[in-house]
């Protein structure tokens, strides 16, 4: 067989998912869960973790999503079980990509749902057990070097309603230095819009 | 895997070994079909007897086919054409179009008309795209009423130059009522164009019974090579050349004459207007068992297009629950070739536009694979396609999020 699209890791993961929660949720008790994206842009994520001493100890999830997605997914679940909540907390797209053997470049929005979804369902974790929460711990990247706008920033202006680059600049002061920074800003709302979007 | 199932004809089809051997023979003949000597006159006799065949496949007269790069070039000569018209000089153009500055097509045709008509409104064209019904037919009162603004405002802008709807489509199948757009569009004094690229070679497609100004073709569909089209431009209808240079096509197409490839052309042409009637009864059965199969096998399905208006070869079937792309690269690992509406096979974050048009909304789009068969299809390949498909639904239904019920 000819040379496939992805390597052959996001190939096996594909065909042979590990983890994947088999029946409906309440088949499979939890102690934390996430889920995001939505259905309409394509693609979704839900995770489920059971804790043990500060540890993920086992997971279960559902992506509705392309092969990347579905990929992704299953490597990140066998990467963060016996993984610390804070390390967990930290994992990055790039991570998982890494560990994916990379994807093509127009592949990789594909992929960034399973951190989010694992760092929703660790916030329901340590909200449900009055756990001080790990927020503002999570990596950030600085978008606009000039201003110092991270993606963090960017996220919370969409989810308070900012759709477009001039919506951003009036809120964040983005890009009205140099405006280097618009391209990878433009990237990012495509993904909000992928995780939040109607 | 050593044998694969193509079932993606509407992309391009495989070439017929008979359309292969006429292709190779012509590589021979180098000779520039323009030369005055007699390798060049041999090289244009042979031209001649391929503009024959492909105007008989269409039931056109040889001198109205013009011999394009393909379907996209054709489709953007005409909307090209357009500018011209609205800047002529010409007084007989003035007297019929002059003012004119509206253009009507639809939601869903292939993105080279798209992306003209595009080009078109941003020149200053008023440009409306018809919306289509969940089977994907046009809206004819809204056409009609768009035919007729121009009328009533007294607003020669508004009148319409050109309509161009396509006649099948390439995703859903769905035949459109060429011969009826074309009449009002002609009542309403404005130039009719139709994409015929797939339907050509599929169903009879006739430029005198359906009264069209200009139609598009492709050889590549029809198991001929790519890279070689036509253009039915009816007798007098106005045409600029899209590229200017030698006096090939009358002036109106430039360049060496791409010999082999519109000889292979002409017997590709030849051979669907002989099968024409082979082709419906080999494909709409195969189709029609693989549609009833899936029906019984794989619950919550909704097949796409028109139940009856529909090309032979073409089945469009969305699979809520299971996502586009995963099951075209799950059925690519098991030897299958089709295509899928999703965003994520397109490169963008939108599923397929067509899809969109016909409201089934965007769980729909990007859960839909496009089986699209064709004179090499055989009973195995359904079997095949209906014992592998349903267990790859499942499969994947398996890992999603979303309930298959909730969308259909």
């Amino acid at each position: 067989m000819s040379e496939w699209l992805y390597s052959d890791v996001v190939k096996d993961h594909f065909m042979n998912p590990r983890n994947v929660l088999e029946d409906d949720e309440a088949t499979w008790p939890s102690d934390g869960r996430g889920i995001v994206g939505n259905i309409k842009c394509g693609d979704q994520m839900l995770i489920l973790i059971r804790v043990a001493d500060g540890k993920i100890a086992d997971v279960r999830w559902k992506t509705y999503g392309c092969a990347s997605a579905l990929a992704s997914t299953s490597i990140l679940s066998e990467a963060i079980k016996g993984m610390r909540l804070e390390d967990a907390y930290i994992l990055k797209p790039e991570d998982i990509v890494a560990k994916l053997g990379g994807l093509p470049a127009n592949k990789i929005h594909c992929s960034v749902l399973g951190d989010k979804a694992l760092r929703a369902a660790i916030d329901d974790y340590l909200s449900r057990n009055g756990l001080p929460s790990l927020k503002g711990l999570e990596n950030v990247e600085i978008i606009c070097n000039c201003l110092n706008v991270t993606d963090r920033d960017i996220e919370e202006a969409y989810k308070a309603g900012d759709r477009s680059w001039e919506d951003l600049q009036a809120r964040t002061k983005i890009g009205t230095a140099c405006g280097g920074c618009k391209e990878r800003t433009l990237e990012l709302l495509h993904q909000l819009e992928h995780l939040y979007g109607e | 895997m050593s044998k694969r199932i193509y079932m993606d004809y509407n992309a391009t089809t495989p070439i017929d070994p008979r359309v292969r051997e006429v292709l190779i023979r012509e590589l021979d003949s180098y000779a520039n079909g323009s030369s005055m000597h007699e390798d060049g006159r041999r090289v244009a006799k042979d031209i001649f007897a391929a503009r024959e065949h492909v105007a008989a496949l269409v039931n056109a007269n040889p001198g109205e086919i013009l011999f394009t790069s393909g379907g996209s070039e054709s489709n953007n000569m005409v909307f090209n054409t357009m500018t011209s018209i609205a800047l002529t000089r010409t007084s007989h153009l003035k007297a019929l179009y002059g003012g004119r500055k509206t253009i009507i097509t639809s939601a869903i045709e292939h993105p080279c008309v798209m992306e003209s008509a595009k080009r078109l409104e941003s020149l200053g064209f008023g440009v409306h795209y018809l919306p289509v019904d969940g089977n994907g037919i046009v809206d004819m009162d809204r056409y009609r009423e768009l035919l007729g603004r121009g009328d009533l405002s007294g607003n020669v802008a508004e009148k319409p130059l050109l309509v161009s709807v396509m006649m099948a489509n390439n995703e859903i199948g769905t035949i459109q009522d060429i011969a009826l757009l074309a009449r009002l569009a002609h009542e309403a004094g404005a130039l009719f164009h139709t994409d015929a690229v797939q339907a050509v070679g599929k169903i009879p497609v006739d430029v005198a019974s359906l009264g069209v100004d200009y139609l598009t073709m492709s050889c590549h569909k029809i198991y001929g090579p790519k890279g070689v089209g036509a253009l039915y431009v009816k007798k007098g209808t106005p045409v600029e050349p899209f590229i200017r240079g030698g006096h090939q096509e009358g002036g109106l197409r430039a360049g060496t004459y791409n010999s082999p490839s519109i000889v292979a052309f002409g017997e590709a042409a030849r051979l669907a207007n002989a099968g024409l009637a082979a082709y419906e009864s080999h494909t709409r059965p195969l189709r029609n068992r693989l549609r009833d199969g899936f029906i019984a096998s794989i619950p919550d399905i909704r097949i796409n297009g028109h139940p009856e208006q529909v090309l032979p070869n073409t089945l469009d079937v969305s699979f809520p629950g299971a996502e586009g792309e995963a099951i075209l690269l799950m059925l690519d690992i098991l030897g299958v070739s089709v295509s899928t509406g999703s965003a994520c096979a397109s490169g963008s974050l939108e599923p397929s536009h067509v899809l969109m048009a016909t409201g089934v909304g965007p769980e729909l789009a990007h859960g839909s694979i496009r089986f699209s068969m064709g004179q090499y299809s055989t009973d195995e390949d359904v079997d095949y396609l209906l014992k592998e498909v349903p267990q790859v639904i499942k499969k994947l239904r398996g890992f999603s999020t979303v309930s298959s019920k909730e969308h259909v």
